[in-house]
């Protein structure tokens, strides 16, 4: 394994492709638009980015311990939906008061547990592709909030979502609060994937199953709690979701998913696992948000061209960062 | 086994209820409905309107069975069109193309085989297909904002414009909008895809709204749009600023225009109900004789304050 020796200076060029795009996008930007670096754009892409920023880092650790979710989209409508229907069912007895609101996002926490904890089992115990087992709960999650929802839209009593709206809008000494635990989730992300036995048992597991099961690490719940972890950190997107809006439809978090994965591999972590970067991956979320924030703010193509664009840039940061890398 | 009970049911009453029109046309039909799944607000009422007057026509001719099909996508449409020809006979085909293309050719051979055609919304890319053609009024429907906003802005005033998922109807809905305004002096700063999705729109105005000191009005062309724009306003504190016009007539957007919101002066309609249209007159030309082929477009109204009233629907899910 030459590995090892290659990773010790390695990682400096990791970390230097994505930042290097992500310093050509905030120079591009601020000399596209001069409101780009100002507060309210500032602040309000960062809030934006916080819902896929929050998955992305639970999506980290699966990838880094060589598994793969493609239902937390699905899974954050769902939580979404669920959120809601509770509160607004919660507000004869209990009236609008904060209890329905911590209620409200305990539901949103127990839902994205238990609906992690499926994709685990299903995807450690019963050893189905993980794939396939998420292939499959992004269509169930799906349609059960479209179900849920009847086609339509569920939406938040119009009261409560005056108390609820905060969680979003406002925050602590100027900083939204969605900022304040994006920021709050990947230092934590970051500790326990550098310096918790946790974060190496994934890195183990993803780079070698079977070496990793003769070193006395626990695969089959380490895998379980990557899901459980990612599961609970859709909750937490979804608790900071839905005061934006206030509704849940089956057109929520749509290709959150996607965004998730790619925000993860452009960060730097391996898809085919074993090894993670959770700063990578902020990095990543921000590329992305960067990239439409631009778009819209320059308005120099066809809007038609987006796509392509994003296409485009998303390629090359992997491709700067991969540069030297693919001999290994 | 629920849907059979159901139907044993309406057969039941069917029998006690219409047993004159049973004698007077004893053969049986079946019409086939595929319409693309609720995958969003709009959709969602179509599918809620569908259901609704397949209900209610199984009620009032028992001689009918209804096949009602949901598609995610165009090539699940296809293969639910071919399995209602192969395995339930049906006499007539209601269908609203989840894609142009890709769904003309397999319509055409249900057309060729002697099948009822009536086409909803989205029109066939071949002409002469279908027998009947129901749809809504896209070009109108942009027609009748814009001249709203030329009746209600003065000369220089500065609009955006948040538009759909590019597809031919969204640009007929915007150069429709955008002809409208030829000549009044009115000024679009922008126009970006939203998707007529909410958060998406959210994400697009509050880019407007850092890039654009002064913005007097938002066509919004959509309400759940609407829902997403109204709040990045307000977060950004410029609710006095600018007034927006959605559409397609969701009930919590309605409810707001008829309270006097002057946020939400007004709406255009662009109802899901046409399904019901095409249903209803695709059944009335099976079991009588009355003619009902060529083409229906429904108008896109302008709701105001004063007829909200009449296009608001609390039951239906949009």
């Amino acid at each position: 394994m030459s590995e090892t020796t290659a990773k010790t200076w390695m990682p400096s060029f990791h970390v230097l492709g994505p930042l290097l795009a992500l310093i050509v996008l905030i120079i591009l930007g601020a000399s596209i638009n001069s409101n780009f670096l100002s507060y309210g754009n500032v602040t309000n892409v960062l809030a934006r980015s916080a819902f896929i920023g929050i998955i992305a880092v639970g999506m980290t650790f699966v990838i880094t311990a060589g598994g793969i979710d493609l239902s937390v989209g699905s899974m954050a409508a769902f939580v979404a939906g669920v959120m809601i229907l509770v509160m607004n069912a919660l507000i004869p007895s209990i009236g609008v008061t904060v209890p329905v609101v911590l209620l409200g996002m305990l539901t949103a926490l127990v839902a994205g547990f238990i609906a992690g904890w499926v994709n685990g089992v299903l995807i450690a115990t019963v050893k189905i592709e993980a794939f396939i087992v998420t292939l499959g709960t992004m269509g169930i999650y799906r349609s059960l909030v479209t179900w849920l929802a009847d086609g339509g839209t569920l939406s938040l009593d119009f009261d409560l979502r005056g108390l609820y709206r905060p969680v979003y809008y406002d925050g602590l000494l100027g900083v939204s609060w969605p900022i304040i635990v994006f920021a709050l989730v990947a230092i934590l992300g970051e500790l326990a994937m550098r310096h918790l036995p946790f974060g190496r048992h994934c890195g183990a597991i993803g780079a070698n199953e079977q070496v990793a099961k003769y070193s006395a690490i626990n695969v089959q719940r380490t895998r379980i709690a990557t899901y459980v972890l990612l599961g609970m950190l859709v909750g937490l997107a979804t608790i900071m979701y839905v005061p934006r809006l206030g509704s849940a439809s089956a057109s929520t978090g749509v290709l959150w998913e996607l965004e998730a994965i790619a925000a993860v591999i452009i960060g730097g972590t391996a898809l085919k696992g074993g090894y993670g970067r959770v700063w990578g991956t902020v990095v990543g979320v921000l590329i992305l948000s960067l990239i439409d924030n631009i778009l819209n703010l320059a308005s120099i193509v066809s809007p038609y061209l987006n796509g392509t664009i994003q296409g485009v840039i998303v390629i090359l940061a992997v491709v700067l960062q991969r540069g030297k890398k693919t001999d290994g | 086994m629920l849907r059979r009970s159901v139907l044993a049911g309406v057969a039941l009453a069917g029998t006690l209820a219409a047993a004159p029109l049973a004698a007077q046309d004893a053969q049986e039909y079946t019409i086939g409905v595929a319409i693309p799944s609720a995958t969003h607000g709009f959709m969602g009422g179509l599918n809620f309107h569908a259901q609704d007057t397949i209900k209610r026509l199984e009620g009032v001719y028992p001689q009918l069975t209804f096949v009602l099909a949901t598609a995610g996508n165009a090539g699940k449409m296809v293969n639910d069109i071919e399995d209602m020809v192969a395995t339930r006979d049906i006499d007539a085909l209601v269908v609203l193309p989840f894609e142009s293309e890709p769904l003309t050719s397999p319509v055409k051979a249900v057309a060729d085989a002697g099948i009822w055609v009536t086409v909803v919304d989205r029109g066939l890319s071949q002409p002469g297909i279908e027998d009947l053609y129901v749809a809504g009024d896209n070009p109108g429907f942009g027609r009748v904002a814009g001249e709203y906003f030329v009746d209600n802005l003065e000369s220089g005033s500065k609009i955006v414009i948040l538009r759909g998922i590019p597809t031919t109807l969204d640009n007929e809905r915007v150069e429709a909008f955008e002809a409208a305004l030829d000549g009044s002096g009115i000024e679009i700063l922008d126009k970006q895809h939203g998707n007529w999705n909410r958060d998406d729109a959210f994400n697009v105005m509050q880019d407007y709204l850092s890039k654009y000191p002064e913005i007097d009005a938002v066509w919004a062309s959509d309400d759940d749009m609407a829902v997403g724009v109204m709040e990045a306003i307000a977060q950004a504190g410029r609710t006095e600023e600018m007034w927006v016009v959605g559409g397609a007539g969701m009930k919590q957007i309605i409810k707001r225009i008829m309270d006097g919101d002057p946020q939400l002066p007004v709406n255009v309609t662009y109802p899901p109900a046409q399904i019901s249209t095409a249903i209803e007159m695709t059944a009335l030309g099976l079991v009588s004789q009355t003619p009902v082929s060529g083409r229906m477009i429904i108008g896109s109204q302008l709701v105001t304050p004063e007829n909200a009233e009449q296009f608001y629907f609390p039951d239906s899910p949009f």
